[in-house]
């Protein structure tokens, strides 16, 4: 079933450009709004900001004027080009990610066959910007970050795929659709009520993408690479206006990508458990259904983010080797048997 | 790209500035990161000169001097009252314990002694300058590992203890309230209860603080068993206050100084020590030492006697011809005033030993070895105030 207009192919892509700025732009936007403004407000006995705007809803707007105001500045000493071209490699990981995340039977950019596989691929991208960024300062600080930056996501790229993995088992498919598709017709014991949300059977794999996350997005307590107290700003230092903004934006963008993506692969996606899926209403429902989906992992995360302090950068690596990798590898072998005996 | 004659000299004068900064720091094999003097963890100007074999530091050194205001000199043309306006800023978060072992050297010069009343009174100040100093400390210890929302609570609860201290002196941040022979005022009406209800308010506050850093797993991963300086050590560098007693020394001039002009001998307390060296050591003792400092407030504000709060004093103070050498455990550690005066209005010479200064000289030892994120940690540890560096 597919939407009943035949649109030419410019109409197709711009409907698709302005899709995918809305996909990107609007959950960070919110993300912001909702976590970095105001929830971590409340969580340190403080209003946060309350002036532009009912309950300072405008504030984000205000922020991004006068990012776009600032004079542009470059260090003498960096590589000009690279310096300006970093940020964009950063903004663009997160588009190619939500490439392959659909947001209802027909609500998608991209129905790749590989789906998970090419989302954690291109997520994999944004180290090359940061490593170029850490590099092109031409700041010592931000060598450092951009290095700590480089070691972590590589670090953490491992874990999550074999998180994943556990889902691909048991959905049998590598195609996101057909991952959301599995869980809204699996049955938990017989009974298919709410589904199988992967959740409830992979929640090993569910803890460790979201502790992968977690590092992948440099948030506290991984947030080395950024770390104000030691590095300023880490591969961050030298940027401000514009580059700093799209760098700002990639930040929260990222999380509200890979909060989709863990929504899609453990909650369920944009399906509703006793719902059609099929039913056409579903690609104006669904994008919201991900989005509140993707609002729960994402408090996950941010709450982790102000509470926790940060690790040091060896004992981060560990985590990952020592606790993490052993951890998803059971969990696989522990998914592959139960799956040959049910 | 043509090259204008504009960035040419732009350029050399980048190079030259470079130059004239790092012409002692090059090294031939790894990297020198300057940490400082303007920079996050230093807070203030404090710089740390540091070689890095990638992450870890291979040699470390200390440039103070960046804020340095010459008080000691400034102390040579003023009176003897007027110098407790300059050295009120010399730990700017703990204020009026500042003025106290100036003020008691000039006592001891002029054979003076204050009331009772004006005894307790000062130590209740000195203890909450001690408590306003220490939360503080508590809840940037966070900020420092990463931890954004401790500092806002310490930053909340601060606030009560600096109404406290403006309600009796007039004056947040720097007091001035010492005075020769006493105390300028007497304690405003309702004082106590309210007093006592913030000390009440800051023991939650310490209590909220231990559930949320010191039973943190990555906190204690991040501060045990990183930067142990052994007692031997930390006593032959001269380190004092919470940094010597977190290396087990049981040393503590309220009880051990012997100093007259303050209440603490009247008191029931305890002197904590913790025997790891570490920097949760040092943490943990400045933890306890702030609930102790409470428990003072409270036990000082029951006991008040009554009385003056003004000895007799000559309307225009002339210190006789002497030296006196008075230190106290100041909530940084141990500050000590040498006052020499030679019978005039002013002191002759005053030499301020502070105690950040000793502290951090024990940083080019401690360093050696660590990784950088450590040097950050170790430095919120041994807990410096730039303006107890560089007076």
């Amino acid at each position: 079933m597919s939407i009943a207009i035949e649109l030419a192919y410019w109409q197709q892509t711009v409907l698709r450009t302005v899709g995918v700025l809305v996909a990107v732009l609007i959950p960070a936007g919110t993300l912001v709004y909702v976590f970095l403004f105001k929830m971590m407000s409340f969580m340190q006995s403080r209003l946060g900001p309350m002036e532009a705007g009912p309950y300072g809803s405008m504030q984000l707007l205000a922020e991004v004027g006068k990012w776009i105001q600032k004079e542009d500045i470059i260090p003498w000493r960096a590589d000009r080009r690279l310096f300006a071209i970093a940020p964009y490699i950063v903004v663009a990981s997160v588009f190619l990610i939500l490439l392959a995340v659909p947001f209802g039977p027909d609500a998608w950019f991209a129905d790749l066959d590989v789906g998970i596989f090419w989302v954690l691929a291109v997520s994999s991208i944004s180290v090359l910007g940061i490593l170029i960024a850490g590099w092109a300062s031409a700041n010592k600080y931000s060598l450092l970050g951009g290095l700590r930056a480089a070691g972590q996501l590589i670090a953490y790229e491992l874990p999550m795929v074999l998180a994943v993995v556990g889902v691909v088992i048991q959905a049998g498919t590598l195609n996101l659709q057909g991952i959301v598709a599995a869980q809204h017709g699996g049955e938990i014991f017989g009974f298919g009520g709410i589904g199988n949300p992967y959740i409830l059977s992979q929640f090993i794999g569910f803890f460790i993408f979201l502790v992968a996350t977690q590092a992948e997005l440099t948030q506290t307590p991984f947030d080395m690479p950024i770390a104000e107290s030691e590095l300023v700003s880490g591969y961050m230092t030298e940027y401000s206006g514009m580059r700093f903004l799209l760098f700002f934006i990639a930040e929260f963008a990222s999380a509200g990508a890979f909060a989709a993506v863990a929504a899609t692969l453990f909650l369920g996606g944009w399906s509703i458990p006793w719902v059609d899926l099929d039913a056409n209403f579903m690609n104006v429902v669904g994008p919201l259904v991900l989005l509140t989906k993707m609002m729960l992992v994402a408090f996950l995360v941010f709450w982790a983010r102000f509470t926790y302090p940060r690790f040091r950068e060896d004992q981060l690596q560990q985590l990952a080797w020592k606790v993490l990798i052993p951890l998803s590898l059971v969990n696989i072998l522990a998914t592959m048997a139960l799956k040959v005996m049910f | 790209m043509t090259v204008t004659e504009r960035q040419q000299r732009a350029y050399v004068d980048a190079q030259a500035a470079d130059a004239r900064v790092n012409v002692e720091l090059e090294t031939d094999e790894g990297m020198t990161l300057n940490i400082g003097p303007q920079h996050p963890a230093t807070h203030g100007t404090l710089r740390v000169v540091a070689k890095l074999d990638g992450e870890q530091v291979v040699w470390a050194d200390v440039v103070p001097g960046y804020m340095h205001r010459g008080y000691e000199k400034l102390a040579e043309v003023r009176t003897f009252p007027q110098v407790t306006t300059l050295v009120n800023r010399i730990d700017w978060l703990g204020s009026f314990a500042n003025e106290v072992p100036f003020i008691l050297a000039a006592e001891q010069l002029m054979e003076i002694e204050a009331p009772p009343r004006a005894r307790h009174i000062r130590t209740i100040l000195f203890e909450m300058a001690r408590v306003a100093n220490i939360t503080l400390f508590l809840g940037d210890l966070g900020a420092q590992l990463g931890a954004v929302t401790p500092v806002f609570y310490a930053f909340r609860d601060r606030e009560h203890v600096l109404d406290q201290i403006e309600a009796v002196t007039g004056g947040r941040f720097h007091p001035n309230f010492d005075r020769i022979g006493g105390l300028k005022d007497d304690l405003p009406k309702g004082w106590i209860a309210d007093t006592k209800a913030v000390m009440e308010r800051i023991r939650a506050f310490c209590d909220q603080v231990e559930e949320l850093l010191f039973g943190n797993e990555i906190f204690e991963a991040r501060t045990r068993g990183v930067g142990v300086v052994p007692a031997e050590v930390a006593l032959s560098y001269g380190l004092s206050g919470a940094s010597v007693r977190g290396s087990g020394v049981d040393w503590d001039l309220r009880r051990d100084g012997g100093v007259t002009g303050l209440a603490h001998a009247d008191l029931d307390w305890k002197v904590w020590t913790h025997p790891d060296g570490d920097s949760f050591a040092r943490c943990w003792v400045r933890l306890q030492e702030t609930r102790e400092a409470t428990k003072m407030v409270d036990q000082l504000c029951d006991g008040l006697p009554g009385g003056p709060i003004m000895a007799k004093v000559p309307r225009i103070i002339k210190v006789p011809e002497g030296e006196a050498y008075v230190e106290t455990e100041n909530p940084l550690g141990a500050m000590g005033y040498y006052v020499v005066s030679k019978g005039d209005l002013g002191p002759f010479r005053v030499k301020i030993r502070s105690a950040s200064f000793s502290n951090v000289s024990i940083l080019p030892w401690l360093l050696r070895g660590v990784y950088v994120p450590d040097i950050i940690t170790i430095l919120a540890s041994l807990y410096f105030i730039l303006g107890d560096i560089d007076r």
